[in-house]
């Protein structure tokens, strides 16, 4: 079992969905509602040090509910070892869940990748707008149920 | 035969459409821009192996107000569409567009949300060369296609001020 596993039960004890061990790589599933505690926790413990977010991704889970998910995927200078944090979210028609760009100030582009393609609303973010489509695109185009062709 | 006849074979006559063609054809200036893996077929063909020189097109300009030919190579996304749109319109009369490759031409493989389909609902193309990307001699036979186009462009007729003022009002 991974390191922060033992850490985060200990730290986070109610917080904890489920954990995943697949090939060597670990995936800890938490609850959305403390994810900012739990990425700072991440960051400044001394033995784990994931000090580096290589990337936020979000995923739709349709036709499951809950239906939309965020996955943080963290890397450690210090040990080189990886980690991967999923979120379930709660709401499957205005998906939100706590920025985490205050821990990570490289968060930001990539929550706006997520707000852009997939629509999940990061709260709290310093300018949550469109990255890669236009301005004045109306859509999600990452989501299940959009059109592949047609436009 | 006409006035050839007192000057001997020391004058040519011709008419000023044809000298004018003929000089717009021989030193079309390409604008600088590439989209995709189709602009590197175009920068090779710039280079010497293949060199496009030969046609007097060697300078390819870096602001399109010196430019009278568009390459339009490579992918185009609809975010990137204003863009080109606007070089377009800052590029002089008489000007030129080749939709390069089969993204510029019709979107290519890439039938999605994101990409223009084909450069034409934008642009008035000239020529369009197939090809994924086309190789550096399909690009020169399609510039040289564009050059017989051009050699018969009746740009002193009623019917290229028709076609310049219904290009004008389309702007």
């Amino acid at each position: 079992m991974h390191v922060a596993v033992d850490l985060l039960k200990k730290q986070f004890p109610s917080e904890i969905v489920e954990v995943v061990e697949h090939r060597g790589d670990t995936t800890v599933v938490v609850k959305p509602g403390r994810i900012r505690d739990i990425c700072r926790f991440l960051r400044d413990d001394e033995t784990v040090s994931f000090k580096y977010l290589s990337m936020i991704a979000g995923l739709d889970y349709a036709p499951q509910s809950p239906r939309f998910a965020v996955a943080y995927n963290l890397y450690s200078h210090k040990n080189h070892d990886r980690l991967t944090l999923k979120v379930f979210l709660e709401s499957d028609t205005a998906p939100a869940i706590d920025s985490v760009v205050p821990v990570w100030s490289t968060a930001d582009w990539h929550e706006r990748e997520a707000f852009d393609l997939m629509g999940i609303k990061f709260r709290g973010h310093p300018k949550l707008k469109r990255i890669l489509m236009p301005d004045d695109w109306s859509g999600y185009p990452l989501r299940k149920e959009y059109p592949q062709r047609g436009h | 035969m006409g006035i050839e006849e007192k000057l001997g074979y020391n004058v040519l006559t011709t008419t000023l459409e044809k000298l004018v063609d003929w000089g717009r054809k021989s030193s079309l200036w390409p604008c600088t821009f590439g989209l995709a893996c189709c602009a590197i077929e175009m920068i090779v063909t710039a280079a010497n192996r293949w060199d496009i020189a030969r046609f007097g097109m060697e300078a390819f300009r870096a602001s399109p107000r010196q430019a009278d030919l568009m390459i339009v190579a490579g992918t185009v996304c609809k975010k990137m569409m204003p863009a080109i749109e606007r070089i377009y319109e800052q590029m002089t009369e008489p000007k030129w567009v080749i939709a390069m490759g089969a993204c510029a031409s019709s979107g290519g493989i890439f039938d999605s949300y994101s990409v223009v389909q084909g450069i034409d609902l934008y642009l008035p193309v000239d020529v369009y060369i197939p090809g994924c990307p086309p190789r550096p001699e399909g690009l020169l036979y399609g510039i040289l296609k564009l050059h017989e186009k051009i050699l018969k462009d009746p740009f002193l007729t009623q019917q290229y001020r028709e076609k310049l003022a219904a290009r004008q009002e389309a702007a």
